[in-house]
This record gives C-alpha cells, sequence and structure tokens, in this order.
C-alpha cells in the first residue's frame, strides 16, 4: 500500500462531539498521547444541535434536589429499564462535570445569588437543567473544544508543538475497527474525506463517541453524520449492542415547511411555559397522563398553571411528561383530526409569555422559526409534531469504565446503550456525555497500564481488507447510494417508527433483506477527492447493519415501553422489564439476537422509590425480594 | 409550488475550475442547500458540500450566493424571484479543496494563537459566582456557530494573503473581546490583541456585523471596545478618528 498513511497513538477517539471530546480531555490529562477523529470539522459536531441544558442536580435553583431524586427521576423516565448503576454514576457525577466546564471557560445564565442557573424540563422533579438560553449544546461543545486548544497551547509551550499529545483529525471517516491476534484492539483504519486517502491508525484503546443513528429515518432532528458508524464499528469487531428497539422520537419537531421537516424545537419551550393545543383549542395533554405517572401531575388547567410560581403547592402541567409520552399523545390527536394545518399540533408561547422574555429566553428558536417557517413565535403559536431524535440502545458497556466486550474498545454517549433504559429525560443526554467520556478517557488509560508494552500489532490481512470494503463502492453497478438511502429513511420512518406492528416490522426487515442486496450493486461515479457519494455508499452499511437491530429487536419485545410502543402489545409488562435485547454479528456477519436479564437494581437505590411506585414496575418476585431485603436491613440496622 | 430554477455553481479545485450550469426543480419552503441536495441526489452525485445541522447552529454550510457570504440552509429560496439565476460558489478567502468546499484551516491556526481562559488560580470548581448582568457581553460573543463569514468577508485578508500572517480576523479579535470581558479571566489581553492578532488592521467597516448569521454586533459590541481598551496603552488612529465623529456629532 503506498498511499497508506500510518500515525501510532496511546488512545483513539472517534467522534469529536461532548462524549469524544471529554474522553479526549481526560485521556490526555491522564498522559495518554491522543487523536481525536471526527466526520466534520472541529466543533461541528451534532451536539451543537442540543438546545435545553445539561441534568444535574447542582440545587441551585431548589435546594432539596439531589443525586437521589435525579436518579429517581432518571429511571422513572427510562421506564426501570435502565442499567441502574450507570444511572447512578450520571446523577452523582454530573454536577461536578458542569462545575468543570466554568474552569474551562463556560459562561451559563446565572441565578440571582450569581451561580448556574437551572430551568424546569420534563420528567425532572426540580429546575435542574444548566443552559445558555436555548443553546446549551453549542456553549458544550466550544467549552471542550477551547479546552482541546488549550491543553494544546500547554503542549506547545512544553515541546513546540500543539500536536504533540492530542491531535484533532477532522473530516476523516473510519471504516473498521482492527484487532490484533488475540483479539484486543490494535487500531483504526478509515480515509480523509477531502482527499479519499487511507489512513492507518496504531492504538491499543478506542473510544467510540460516534453519537446516534437517526439518519436512518426519514423525519429527524439528526444531521447526516449520524449514520450509526460507532453501533456498526462495535457489532463488527465483535462487541454487542443492547435495547436497540428503544429510538427517541422528540415531541416537538418542526412540521413545515418540508424542507425544514424534523428540526428540533426545545423541550424549553414546554418548560419556561409554552402548552400543547390541538386543532379545537383544547390542551390535550391532560387527557394523556399515564397511570405511572398520575400522581405527579396535574389535573386541572389552573394548578398546572400555578406550577410555575409555586411547584411546593401544585402538580406538574403535562406537558412536561417524559419525551415518550408527549411523542405519542401528539401521534393520537393527529391520527384521529384534531391536528393543525401541517399536520402537528400547536405549540403555543406567544400567550404565555411577554414578547420580550421569549425572544430572550429562547434566542434561537425565536431566529429558526422566523427565519425557515416565517413564524413570529412571539406573536402566533408553533406546528410541531414528532421527530427522530435519539437512541436509547447502544453498544454494551461496563458501567464505571465504558468498556466493551472486546478488550480495548470503550464507548460513551449517545453509541453506548443502557444508561437511559427505554427512554431518556430531556437533559440527561448533555451530562451523561460527561460524564461517561470522562469515564472512558480513564477507563481507557488504566488499561494500558495494565497493558504494558506488549501491544496488539496490526495484521496486514486487515489492512488488506479494509482498503478492498472501502474502494469497493468503485465499481461498474447501477445502483444509487443516495436512492437507497432514501427508501431506507422512508420504509424505516413508516414501519418501524413511533408506533409499531408485528406484520409491518416483518415487513421492514424483508425490505432490509432487499436493501442488502441492492447495496452489493451500489455505485458511485467521480474520484475519491471529497466525493460524497462515496462517503454515503460507505456510511450505508452502518445504517442498514443498525436498521437490521432496531427491527430485530422491535419485532422481540411484545410490549411497550419508552421508545419502543407495539399498537399489537400496548401495555408494559413487568416481565419485560428485565429483559434486555442483545444483538450480535456471528461468524458469517449475521444479526442474531438473545435476551439477557438487566443488571439488578441494589436494594438501597430500590429503597429511594416508594414501594406503590415499584409496583408499577417490578413483577412480583421481584417484589418479594425487595420485601425481604428490606426486612433483612432493617433487622441488621437494629442489631447494630 | 414548483418550478425549475436555474442555477449556477462552481465546479473545481484547487487547480481550477468553472462555472457549471444547472436546472433544477425548488419546492415550496426550501433553501439553497436543499437545491444543493437535490444536484447530488439527481445530476452531479460527487458535487462536494459541507453541511451538518441544516438548522444554521453549526456554521458548516458556509458559501458564497450570488456573490455574498451566506450559509446555504439559511437562504430561503423564496427570496430570490422564479426567473433568477442563482451562482453558488465558495469562500472566496480561503483555498479551494473542491467544488464548494474550502480549506478553513487559517481560522484553526488563529483560534490556537488565541490564549485560553485564565481563570483565578484558586478557584475551586463549583465556587464560580458571575452575575447575570457580568456574563451577557461575553455570551453575546459564544452564539457563534464559527461560520467564518465574518472571516471570508472580512477585506483585510479577503484579498490580501500576504495580511494573513499577521490578523486574527473578527472571529477571533471577538473571541479575544469575550476573553478579556469575562468576569473571571485574569490575563491581560490587550498587548497581544494589538501586537499578535493584529487588532490595528481593523478599520471598522462593519462588515463581519452584517453577515453574522447569528446576528451579532462584532464590530460595535467586540471591536470598538476592544480597541477602545487597547487604546488606553496606546494610540490607535482609527478609535482617534472615531472619537472624535461621535463627539462631533453629539
Amino acid at each position: 500500500m503506498t498511499d497508506l498513511e500510518r500515525h501510532e497513538y496511546d488512545v483513539i477517539v472517534i467522534g469529536a462531539g461532548g462524549a469524544g471530546l471529554r474522553a479526549a480531555i481526560e485521556a490526555r490529562e491522564q498522559g495518554l498521547r491522543t487523536a481525536v477523529i471526527c466526520k466534520s470539522l472541529f466543533g461541528k459536531a451534532h451536539t451543537v444541535m442540543a438546545e435545553g441544558g445539561i441534568a444535574a442536580s447542582m440545587g441551585n435553583a431548589n435546594a432539596k434536589d439531589n443525586w437521589q431524586t435525579h436518579f429517581r427521576d432518571t429511571m422513572r423516565g427510562g421506564k426501570f429499564l435502565n442499567n441502574p448503576r450507570m444511572a447512578e454514576l450520571h446523577a452523582k457525577e454530573a454536577p461536578m462535570r458542569v462545575w468543570e466546564l466554568e474552569t474551562y471557560g463556560a459562561l451559563f445564565d446565572r441565578t440571582p445569588d450569581g451561580k448556574i442557573s437551572q430551568r424546569n424540563f420534563g420528567g425532572h422533579e426540580y429546575p435542574r437543567l444548566a443552559h445558555v438560553g436555548d443553546r446549551t449544546g453549542l456553549e458544550l461543545i466550544r467549552t471542550l473544544q477551547q479546552k482541546i486548544v488549550s491543553l494544546q497551547q500547554d503542549d506547545h509551550r512544553e515541546t513546540g508543538d500543539y500536536e504533540s499529545r492530542l491531535r484533532v483529525f477532522a473530516e476523516l471517516t473510519v471504516t473498521d475497527i482492527l484487532k490484533g491476534d488475540d483479539g484486543a484492539v490494535s487500531g483504526a483504519f478509515g480515509y480523509w474525506r477531502e482527499t479519499g486517502g487511507f489512513v492507518l491508525f496504531s492504538a491499543p484503546a478506542v473510544i467510540l463517541a460516534t453519537g446516534g443513528i437517526g439518519k436512518s429515518f426519514k423525519v429527524t432532528s439528526n444531521s447526516w453524520e449520524y449514520t450509526g458508524d460507532g453501533h456498526a464499528l462495535a457489532l463488527r469487531a465483535g462487541a454487542s449492542l443492547i435495547n436497540m428497539e428503544f429510538i427517541q422520537f422528540h415531541p416537538t419537531g418542526m412540521v413545515w415547511p418540508p424542507s425544514v421537516k424534523g428540526i428540533l424545537v426545545t423541550e424549553s419551550v414546554r418548560g419556561d411555559g409554552g402548552v400543547l393545543r390541538n386543532s379545537e383549542d383544547k390542551r390535550f395533554m391532560f387527557d394523556y397522563v399515564p397511570d405511572v405517572f398520575r400522581g405527579q401531575y396535574a389535573d386541572t388547567e389552573e394548578e398546572a398553571d400555578r406550577w410555575y410560581k409555586d411547584p411546593e403547592n401544585n402538580k406538574r402541567p403535562p406537558e412536561l411528561l417524559p419525551r415518550d409520552e408527549v411523542a405519542r399523545a401528539i401521534n393520537s390527536e393527529v391520527k384521529e383530526g384534531r391536528g393543525s394545518p401541517h399536520g402537528g399540533v400547536f405549540l403555543d408561547v406567544s400567550t404565555r409569555l411577554p414578547a420580550e422574555e421569549i425572544t430572550r429566553r429562547l434566542p434561537s428558536m425565536h431566529h429558526q422559526f422566523k427565519e425557515l417557517a416565517d413564524v413570529d413565535i412571539t406573536a402566533e403559536p408553533m406546528e410541531v409534531g414528532p421527530t427522530c431524535h435519539y437512541v436509547m440502545g447502544g453498544v454494551e458497556v461496563d458501567a464505571d469504565t465504558a468498556a466493551t466486550s472486546v478488550p480495548g474498545l470503550y464507548a460513551a454517549g449517545e453509541v453506548a446503550g443502557g444508561m437511559h433504559g427505554s427512554n431518556r429525560l430531556g437533559g440527561n443526554s448533555l451530562s451523561d456525555l460527561l460524564v461517561f467520556g470522562r469515564r472512558a478517557g480513564v477507563g481507557a488509560a488504566e488499561y494500558i497500564a495494565a497493558l504494558g508494552d506488549s501491544r496488539p500489532a496490526i495484521r496486514d490481512v486487515d489492512i488488506d481488507r479494509s482498503t478492498e470494503t472501502a474502494l469497493a463502492p468503485f465499481r461498474d453497478a447501477s445502483e444509487n447510494p443516495y436512492t437507497l438511502h432514501s427508501e431506507l429513511q422512508q420504509k424505516m420512518n413508516d414501519l418501524v417508527g413511533i408506533i409499531r406492528r408485528e406484520e409491518e416490522v416483518r415487513e421492514a426487515l424483508e425490505m432490509l433483506d432487499g436493501l442488502d442486496e441492492r447495496a452489493e450493486s451500489v455505485g458511485v461515479e467521480g474520484n475519491r477527492p471529497f466525493n460524497p457519494g462515496w462517503h454515503l455508499a460507505l456510511d450505508l452499511r452502518n445504517m442498514l447493519a443498525v436498521c437490521r437491530c432496531v427491527a430485530l429487536a422491535a419485532l422481540e419485545r411484545t410490549e411497550s415501553r419508552g421508545g419502543h410502543t407495539r399498537e399489537d402489545f400496548p401495555g408494559m409488562d413487568p416481565q419485560w422489564r428485565g429483559v434486555n435485547l442483545i444483538c450480535t454479528l456471528d461468524d458469517t456477519g449475521t444479526v442474531q439476537l438473545k435476551r439477557q436479564p438487566v443488571p439488578e437494581i441494589r436494594q438501597d437505590l430500590l429503597e429511594l422509590f416508594e414501594r406503590t411506585e415499584l409496583s408499577k414496575y417490578l413483577t412480583e418476585p421481584e417484589l418479594s425480594r425487595l420485601d425481604a431485603g428490606s426486612a433483612e436491613s432493617a433487622q441488621g440496622s437494629e442489631q447494630s | 409550488m414548483s418550478y425549475d430554477a436555474k442555477f449556477k455553481v462552481w465546479r473545481g479545485d484547487a487547480d481550477g475550475g468553472t462555472l457549471e450550469d444547472y436546472t433544477v426543480e425548488v419546492n415550496e419552503g426550501e433553501v439553497v442547500l436543499d437545491i444543493i441536495h437535490r444536484l447530488q441526489a439527481t445530476q452531479t452525485p460527487d458535487l462536494a458540500v459541507r453541511w451538518n445541522c441544516k438548522a444554521g447552529k453549526c456554521g458548516s454550510c458556509s458559501a458564497e450566493i450570488n456573490g455574498k457570504p451566506r450559509l446555504l440552509c439559511m437562504t430561503r429560496m423564496s427570496t430570490f424571484t422564479e426567473e433568477q439565476t442563482i451562482t453558488v460558489t465558495p469562500l472566496r478567502t480561503f483555498p479551494v479543496m473542491r467544488d464548494l468546499v474550502t480549506d478553513v484551516s487559517f481560522n484553526y491556526q488563529k483560534a490556537r494563537e488565541v490564549q485560553a481562559f485564565s481563570p483565578p488560580a484558586d478557584l475551586q470548581p463549583g465556587e464560580y459566582r458571575m452575575q447575570q448582568v457580568d456574563v451577557e457581553r461575553s455570551q453575546e460573543f459564544r452564539k457563534c456557530i464559527e461560520c467564518f463569514l465574518c472571516q471570508d468577508v472580512c477585506h483585510v485578508v479577503r484579498d490580501h494573503e500576504d495580511n494573513k500572517p499577521a490578523f486574527a480576523g473578527p472571529r477571533f479579535l471577538m473571541r479575544v473581546a469575550e476573553l478579556d470581558m469575562h468576569p473571571l479571566d485574569t490575563a491581560d489581553r490587550r498587548p497581544a490583541a494589538r501586537e499578535e492578532h493584529g487588532l490595528g488592521m481593523c478599520n471598522i467597516t462593519k462588515c463581519c456585523t452584517e453577515v453574522c448569521p447569528e446576528h451579532i454586533k462584532i464590530t460595535d459590541n467586540a471591536l470598538i471596545p476592544l480597541k477602545e481598551r487597547v487604546v488606553d496603552r496606546h494610540y490607535d488612529p482609527v478609535v482617534w478618528l472615531g472619537n472624535k465623529i461621535r463627539r462631533r456629532g453629539a
């Protein structure tokens, strides 16, 4: 291989969003020579799209908040399918991760006493989201980007080279994770988007931080980068994916004009007082409070409105239910003919807050609607509907170290699974990125320290195979990658979307068989330098693999929970609560699905909940074990 | 609702290129980026363009439309007549890589040259206290999505390659101002602003402010105040003149 560029690092971080950058900062601070690889320019990752805030129980807005309440809210939001250890670590460490950002230079909005301001959000008991207007993701990405630059400046002072310990490889796509003879990670293979030239990275540790899979759906808030690369890289490297059936449809995406359909409308609109109405001008969310959340949400508009001023003595408005509930409610309203002219519902903040307050609190929403839809949100309601936003499922990892089952392979952020169970709360993503991004950096450092000098070697046969696969689309073949992609998006949206049925999911699987076959004869025009058709052809194989996992898991889980709604199995079944669905690839490259128990929730964590609430989620045997355990610990404390 | 629009798109690479003509369908509510994507999907699968969020938040799809620096995703087709030919060219200030994609590494070099945030050494995480009114000034500049349209339009570097080494450009002079106005930053940024980042070369023509898709008042709120702070130490003819004119007008 004459045109193969080679690099050697301790750790390779794939992805430069919040998780990737936080992992890279940690790895570099742990003394590792670190490379960050991203498909886009540095600082453009999808994290910039996050609007509402970072959930962390700092207690600045309500002193009653603490990690236990954050843990409880996270488990409720995920319908108790979360990896409980991840939810615990997340709730405990989020405040420090946010405070750290201030030392990097972040400027959050402030409380009157000068602390970080915190706002209300769906599913969070207290105002908990650190924010900067409605552009918190941009603040996060820029802050981490500037921290990376700051570390590079330190290195420059010391070594004369900005990139001696930490280098960003922008506009480079990784196509394969490589392993040594013993099955441990040996590096990664990819190509420069600009030149099409191939690059080989030797490194004993790889951290996946590639984000989600939303570009497999037609209506999505996700950018082109979200093609499930990390999910597919992990699968092909031998790691497993969990819970891929759980996909979050954000309740409020733009619905008009067609070209912006799916673009996110932040949940902060509702957190700050915005309400949802149907074509009959009714605040319909009061009709959609599910049993598990009764008692926590207001029954009347009057009480809901009082809550904004007096949250101690009133219950929350149902517009602030977790996202899965609100998305399903909107879907039903539209289906039953009470939708807005362009097939959504009305989200109105104009009659709820003074215009000046709206432009101050929601500046980018004001800007977005004005520029893209000719709608002035200070004077008229927005039209909104569900949009594919986030995948709860992802690479199976160890909670403490972010390690996958492949030695040397780590995953953090959206690409990792387990943390959010069946549904993620708003604001818990940015905190997830920081908490587990950092933990992945630490995990990789510990692994490398234990490895000593015996680093796995890259095998030539792998380089040849990766090269061949990457060049394959330059064949004389007729299938157009854009056509295949748009068919995939349409079908996934229609058949494995927000509401699912057995026959439709089966149809999706057949559709995927057909697309897999056609993908074999995708051909691209032109040459290797900056060729988007070629890039899409390579991303397509990742999307197809991930979509198959989604469809297989969606077919298997015969209940409705969080981001998985089966019209033919509408209820939540406690038997299913304890089951994770695991996807792996077998020797022939075929996806295999199996069931695996969800890690048990520790007794002390279970005791953070009322028994009556737990009884809505757990099976009878689980409840009996809980009771036995409580009796034992009560006895234990009597004795001591 | 739909019509066929006439487009001229620059195709080529570092060795040269030309404007090529296309006729392409346009539907209601679309932006220029939609049309570029339609070209890719139906006529020119290898047309190179950068983009990400398609919502004006990431600043990737910067280009020049009819000669004006714009975000492709925030330029609605309804701002043109159906008869108008729309010309899309790459950013002029930066070297072309291919088609609409330019090499913007200049900006990342400049970013590295601005000394990082320097907090008080003894202040621990969680102890930061700042008032909203004090952070708001810097917050305005942190709205920047780094689309580099201001860098592209700035005449100090737009047609003066030789000025590039000595001039950080509006985006990074604004970054200096942002840090200078950060309530807890301890560094004195005035000497570097003048000596390393070329603040004196800016003669406040406000071209940067005009093209900013985030509507940040780069000149009025960042560059002029920074010049005034620097002038406390050094004489700057533009600030001197500006003060004269303003005083006369008052």
